[in-house]
């Protein structure tokens, strides 16, 4: 550890509160209709919009006509996507848009492709260089990464919506909201970043392929590609998904030491922003300082632990007489899948800011952690995307456990519990209920199946590798982070896990495992679209409540106390759900420094 | 009411293609051609790969990190291959970058990976083993000393032995270069200073002052080596 990896944490956490505070006003002013600095700019171009999609963005939608919607737009976003990917060698394609000339990659890969990206997840058994062509990658993968991440967030605005209302039944308008969050928030601040990265060396063409001689006489031939677009979208909307295999490993997401600290910034910008939002459209900021201190508290927790156990190297390095400590001019660690400008400190905070997001992204192999170092994104995924948290899904996601940890503070405190003014009753109890915990339901039931099952060892890259034929805690961590990743929309993997077979670039005699794919499939849409629907239904049956003032017995949901409180209710429910599959995996290989 | 319902459906999809249509067209079109076309034309150099070339040819790209070896030729000249993997021995004269775990351990830059392998794996702690080994052989004179006098297994910088996360890492750790240094400074008849002095000047800072750590851009430090020869 050294006086710049802490410090860079720090650093980290300064700015990101300082750009998010007003970032939040500035969208709260967006979903309330308010005038703001870009709307000289937008409010045409908005209005052409609607028109061209035949809407009335005045008309109110209940919570069911607001879901509709959503679901709808999402099954044509899934089927378009899926179109595009096994088109990908049609004869249409220009030949600038697929240099290459792949062909589509099989049935099974492209389903969990597609329900991968239209879920915000980006879960990637392909590697981007050798699977797609430039077109899919940009009105495929690039508009989904536009789309998943404005739904999530348009959610949210409901939700808050549905707590704050105090008139009838409307939580707002689907297609306003989705046409606002991309024009107003996604795309101002997704141009700029991608401006900012292609400036510092992620490329940005559609070249062929470079071929290079090098000055030994070799040659090596290097992936190009519009990356800087995709790139920077895919952070902003805690997407995740890489342009390359290694995706923010990759120097050509990733170039420099200034860019992994820019784009860490862009991965938590939008979520912290959402719960200054939040606090402003209650009326009450404190109510989103108070989430934002809950969360914050347990994100640096997390960063510490990773920091802390990275730095200290593994028991394999030790095992080979590698000295991992600090000297001059080598800061030390566990540097196996870590890159050289990011260091120990670089990689262990992006590591921790994409798992407790739903981004994903990497920058340093997880699988390669230390059991310690490992078992933090395991810990942060276990407590459902709450911490920060995606765009949007984190927000929504913390606000069920808001209501939960409310209904269980009244409880204690012998009354009818209250939250902002509105009664809680069982109706809104329940629906908050199942929305926590359908998504550790979903990584728990098909880890089970692919651990129990034949069709599920097939994917386990420890089965073929290791000495003890994949019966090891890596074994088990692989499939066990595979489905809580998906379950939790996240995308980062222990790659080792994989559904898609591939002998040569481009797909030719590629086949995907039809058991992970599916699989993973139906964990992503089901741990995605039942929480928001659950969380539409809270927002429906909160919107039309009375609101009373607080009174001396009202539980106050914005000071330290019910921190502590919310924080309990997280734990408790991601241990309880989560801690003996973690002991089997990353939990023993940290509490062990033996090698199998 | 039925019929009512049905119409919802009908007008939302109609609503979603119409969508769909339209974000294609700016967010998968537009949008990236226009960033396309803005980089090339105010940073053609990044966008395009930060590429080097000498006497015309491309020779690399600065942010991509590559192989100095040589191939292993047969007796009969050509280039010995094993499993259509052309074999190679790393050139002492030139500075090396990390172990790859890309096909080949050959830094291919036209399929990045990661090597997947666990803290507590047999695997890795083989691996270690052996890039250890390698190192301590490549750094090793002739006389059967090592070249940097002070060099044992527990002084060998961890970036030299362990597998980069891309497999295409650019840069080493100033440390790992100060002990190639005394390779390179002797393989090429040259001052040490003059080699620490080349390492500096290729070693990029931390980010804003404190993000990340200092590394050493191999293929420019060698780029370097290279002119000062001729």
């Amino acid at each position: 550890m050294t006086f710049y990896g802490w410090f860079t944490i720090v650093a980290f956490v300064v700015i990101l509160t300082a750009l998010a505070l007003p970032l939040g006003s500035y969208m709260a002013r967006v979903y309330t209709g308010e005038r703001v600095i870009l709307t000289p700019i937008f409010a045409t171009p908005e209005r052409l919009l609607y028109r061209f999609m035949r809407v009335d963005p005045e008309r109110g939608q209940d919570w069911k006509a607001y879901a509709k919607s959503l679901i709808i737009f999402s099954l044509a976003g899934w089927l378009f996507l899926y179109l595009v990917l096994r088109t990908q060698d049609a004869p249409w394609v220009p030949h600038l848009l697929n240099p290459l000339g792949y062909h589509s990659p099989p049935w099974n890969v492209t389903f969990n492709i597609t329900s991968s990206f239209m879920t915000n997840t980006n879960w990637q058994y392909y590697s981007g260089e050798t699977t797609l062509s430039y077109l899919s990658q940009m009105i495929g993968l690039t508009v989904q990464n536009w789309l998943s991440a404005g739904v999530g967030i348009v959610v949210a605005v409901a939700l808050v919506r549905g707590i704050v209302g105090r008139s009838g039944k409307s939580i707002g308008n689907f297609w306003q909201d989705l046409v606002r969050t991309i024009l107003y928030v996604l795309a101002p601040l997704s141009v700029f970043v991608a401006l900012v990265l292609a400036s510092q060396g992620v490329i940005a063409n559609f070249s062929d392929y470079l071929v290079v001689h090098t000055i030994t006489g070799l040659t090596q031939t290097v992936a190009m590609g519009p990356v800087a677009p995709q790139l920077s979208i895919k952070m902003l909307g805690t997407n995740g998904g890489g342009f390359f295999n290694t995706n923010s490993a990759h120097p050509f997401e990733n170039p420099s030491q200034f860019t992994n600290f820019f784009e860490m910034l862009a991965v938590l910008i939008i979520p912290a922003a959402l719960i200054f939002m939040y606090g402003r459209m209650t009326g009450n900021r404190r109510q989103g300082h108070a989430i934002y201190a809950t969360v914050m508290i347990m994100f640096l927790g997390a960063v510490i632990v990773a920091y802390i156990a990275e730095a200290h190297g593994s028991p394999a390095q030790h095992a080979a007489g590698l000295h991992t400590g600090v000297i001059s001019g080598s800061g030390g660690g566990n540097m196996e899948g870590k890159e050289q400008r990011f260091g120990i400190a670089g990689s262990a905070l992006f590591d921790v800011i994409t798992t407790v997001t739903s981004c994903g992204a990497v920058n340093s192999a997880i699988e390669s952690f230390t059991g310690i170092g490992g078992a933090v994104p395991f810990a942060n995924l276990s407590a459902s995307e709450v911490i920060f948290g995606g765009v949007g899904t984190g927000l929504y996601s913390i606000l069920l456990y808001v209501l939960l940890a409310v209904f269980i503070g009244g409880l204690m405190v012998g009354r009818t519990p209250e939250w902002l003014g509105k009664k809680l009753e069982a109706r809104e109890i329940k629906l908050a209920g199942l929305g926590i915990l359908i998504t550790p339901l979903a990584a728990l039931f098909c880890t089970a199946l692919a651990t129990a099952t034949k069709g599920g060892r097939a994917s386990i890259a420890e089965v073929a590798l290791s000495k003890a034929g994949g019966n090891t805690p890596q074994g088990f961590s692989e499939t066990f982070y595979a489905y809580l990743s998906q379950a939790n929309n996240n995308g980062s993997a222990f790659a080792g896990y994989t559904g898609f077979v591939q002998p040569n670039a481009g797909n030719l005699g590629a086949h995907g495992i039809t058991f992970a794919d599916v699989l993973g499939s139906f964990d992503m849409m089901l741990a995605r679209y039942a929480p928001i629907l659950f969380a539409l239904a809270v927002a429906g049956a909160l919107a039309g409540k009375k609101v009373s003032r607080a009174g001396l017995g009202t539980m106050r949901t914005d000071n330290p106390t019910f921190v502590i409180l919310l924080i309990g209710v997280i734990v408790l429910v991601g241990a309880l759900t989560f801690f003996p599959a973690l002991l089997l995996g990353p939990i023993v290989q940290g509490l062990t420094g033996h090698l199998y | 009411m039925k019929t009512l319902r049905g119409k919802t459906w009908f007008r939302e999809s109609i609503t979603s293609i119409l969508a769909m249509i339209i974000f294609v067209v700016l967010g998968g079109l537009l949008y990236p051609f226009a960033i396309e076309g803005i980089s090339q034309v105010a940073f053609p150099g990044d966008a395009n790969g930060q590429q080097i070339h000498l006497d015309g040819k491309l020779v690399g790209s600065k942010l991509i990190g590559q192989r100095f070896a040589t191939p292993v030729l047969e007796s009969d000249g050509k280039p010995k291959e094993v499993e259509g993997v052309v074999m190679t021995v790393p050139d002492p004269r030139y500075f090396q970058t990390r172990p790859s775990a890309t096909e080949g351990g050959s830094d291919n830059a036209a399929a990045s990976t990661f090597s997947n392998r666990g803290p507590n794996s047999t695997r890795t702690e083989e691996a270690d083993a052996k890039n250890i080994k390698a190192y301590l052989d490549l750094n090793m004179a002739p006389t059967k000393q090592p070249y940097d006098p002070n060099l044992t297994v527990a002084k060998i910088p961890v970036d030299a032995v362990n597998t980069s996360a891309s497999g295409l890492d650019p840069e080493i750790s100033p440390a790992n270069a100060w002990i190639q240094a005394y390779r390179v400074a002797a393989v090429r008849h040259l001052a040490r200073a003059t080699v620490d002095a080349l390492i500096s000047k290729y070693t990029s800072g931390r980010g804003l002052g404190f993000s990340g750590e200092p590394g050493v851009n191999v293929l420019e430090l060698n780029l370097a080596l290279d002119r000062i020869d001729s």
